[in-house]
């Protein structure tokens, strides 16, 4: 049914929403290559779920366009709202209604009739795991469930983009787990998705590419591999036994890895970001060059962790400050 | 309820199970406008089978309504309750189920918060008719209002002359005048931030709009600058239409002011109703 997909699905060119004074998005570049995950990565206010409400055809934009196959998403937004699907940060599923009902309705409104809308509902909770739960209102589902229900809410007719704004937010690892699965299977079969995160492992784990937003602008954009060599490599934190080794340990780690060592507010713990890229597969290396010789000096290093880049690290080295949560907009 | 809320079995999502239900996810042909509101009106009915209190107003209240102001009232302007009945009864049913409509913008403006209206207007439906579907549900609580109005009274001794015809008639008339009266709270309900606000407003439309009408008195016992403001009012050709049509002596000049006014409400509410349902 989704043909072979080929070209872009979504194709953004300065996108811009004010409301007020606050230019939630300020100019959003995207292109979002057909039947892959692209990942919309930044922090809360940033302008993600802003910009996907506009590519979704809920909110006009003020300045831009943007097409999803083709279709301009302002003039032809009925022929969008054919292609695409939305799953909101906020549960879109009717919470007074049964996960059944909820799956029925919506079957209606795609045009099914009744009892075509109840087999295709009934068939979708049991992919998804919640036949048990089908005539229990959405109120008494779990977070995990609801979110479950609510992706099947957005496959009733399989979509060609799929827009999940923040799917994992507030699970808990194991329904996060699942939703990830589920995105996996999704893009298997064709659907191009486009996924607004805040942390950059789920981003890494499921995107093939990403744009880094911030303030309303794409400020970095590549696949997971190219973002984080810009960030380097990675961190070792080191702990110490005692305090009063640090300052010689930070000479020599400074030495040896030739980066900049920070002094954490703990007194034996020190964190060291590692230059150089993914490919070169260099930071376990440096790292454990570094362990030997903080061992060859007699230093005692009680803990050690070598740690991927974080969102609070790409966000450091793109824009010098941390990820701090910015004003929260709608 | 009792339960916990988390009683998740241990799910694994298979691959074969979702990529067949993906697989058949052909849509079929979209839903025509009517098919739409029905299936809208049908989320209107789940919700009152699933949170029944929400009756409360279309029961209780009229049952208040219509004893306190037979027994209040009707000694001192018509001689006696029994008299006054005749009169009031199919005003009282008017003002009661016109006083119900203002639940439809606050059932719009609590659902526009949640997610599930996002969900809605990524559809590509009919546009109004997620505003037709609340609409349906509510013309069935207008019937629950008068049809509970019309048992008290007929017990409290209303003998319409119009007979059953009449009184279905009556009812028919206010329920579809009740449908497109609602467009304005609609539009309010996308209009307004606020829950409060709505409810602010719509006291502000509606206890004028009520009181200040034919329903309680008769308007030749009003000043002359009122008598104006109630000629216009529209409910009170609407209760005029319902009364003769319930006792038998129905002025068909009030029925198609009625139509008139209904026509009028569903063009101006309901467009301005849809420019922000787009807009938002």
């Amino acid at each position: 049914m989704v043909s072979e997909p080929t070209g872009l699905a979504i194709e953004a060119t300065g996108l811009v929403k004010t409301f007020g004074d606050n230019r939630a998005v300020d100019g959003i570049d995207l292109a979002v290559p057909a039947g892959t995950v692209y990942g919309v990565l930044g922090p809360n206010g940033a302008g993600k779920t802003t910009a996907v409400k506009m590519l979704a055809t809920l909110l006009r934009p003020d300045g831009g366009t943007a097409t999803v196959f083709g279709h301009d998403i302002v003039g032809e937004a009925d022929k969008v709202r054919g292609k695409v699907s939305m799953t909101g940060q906020y549960a879109s599923v009717d919470e007074d209604l049964t996960g059944a009902e909820n799956l029925t309705l919506l079957a209606r409104l795609v045009g099914h009739r009744k009892p075509a809308a109840r087999a295709r509902a009934a068939e979708l909770l049991e992919a998804f795991g919640l036949t048990e739960a089908a005539g229990r209102q959405v109120k008494k589902y779990s977070g995990g469930m609801r979110r479950r229900l609510d992706i099947a809410a957005s496959i009733i007719k399989t979509p060609q983009v799929l827009f999940l704004d923040e799917p994992t937010t507030g699970l808990d690892p194991r329904s996060r787990n699942q939703v990830w699965d589920i995105v996996r299977i999704i893009v298997g079969q064709g659907t191009t998705v486009l996924l607004t995160t805040q942390y950059l492992d789920e981003a890494d784990h499921l995107a093939s590419r990403i744009a880094v937003i911030d303030h309303g602008k794409v400020i970095a954009e590549g696949t997971p591999g190219e973002l984080k060599a810009s960030v380097g490599a990675g961190s070792v934190h080191v702990r110490l036994r005692h305090a009063d080794r640090r300052a010689e340990a930070e000479q020599l780690l400074n030495k040896i890895l030739s980066v900049e060592v920070r002094l954490e507010p703990d007194p034996v713990a020190l964190t060291a970001r590692l230059s150089g890229t993914v490919s070169d597969a260099g930071a376990a290396e440096q790292a454990a060059k570094a362990l030997t010789e903080l061992a060859a000096a007699g230093i005692t290093v009680d803990d050690f962790s070598l740690g991927q880049p974080s969102l609070d690290e790409v966000f450091m080295a793109l824009t010098d400050r941390p990820a701090t949560t910015q004003e929260e907009s709608r | 309820m009792t339960t916990t809320t988390a009683t998740e079995p241990g799910y694994v999502p298979a691959s074969e199970s979702l990529s067949a239900v993906l697989a058949k996810g052909e849509p079929p042909p979209r839903p025509s406008a009517l098919a739409a509101s029905m299936a809208f009106g049908w989320r209107a009915m789940l919700k009152i089978k699933h949170v029944p209190e929400q009756l409360f107003d279309v029961t209780a209240f009229p049952i208040m309504m219509t004893l306190m102001f037979t027994y209040l009232l009707g000694g001192a302007l018509a001689g006696s309750t029994g008299e006054y009945l005749t009169y009031v009864l199919p005003g009282i049913l008017v003002m009661s189920v016109v006083m119900t409509t203002m639940y439809t913008g606050l059932a719009v403006n609590t659902d526009i918060e949640k997610g599930v209206f996002d969900r809605f207007r990524t559809l590509p439906i009919w546009r109004p008719a997620p505003m037709v579907g609340y609409l349906l549900g509510d013309a069935f609580r207008y019937t629950m209002a008068s049809v509970t109005i019309l048992v008290l009274g007929l017990i409290m001794g209303f003998r319409p002359e119009g007979g059953i015809l009449g009184v279905l008639a009556g009812v028919g008339v206010l329920v579809v005048f009740s449908f497109a009266f609602s467009w304005l709270w609609t539009m309010f309900g996308l209009l307004l931030r606020s829950e409060k606000s709505v409810m602010g407003v719509s006291m502000m439309v509606l206890f004028p709009g009520t009181f200040l009408s034919n329903i309680l008195v008769m308007p030749e016992t009003m000043p002359g600058w009122l008598q104006g403001f109630v000629s216009v009012n529209p409910i009170t050709h609407v209760a005029a239409s319902v009364r003769g049509l319930m006792n038998g002596n129905l002025d068909p000049a009030e029925l198609m002011w009625t139509g008139i006014a209904s026509a009028v409400l569903i063009v101006v509410f309901g467009t301005l109703t849809m420019r922000l349902y787009n807009r938002k």
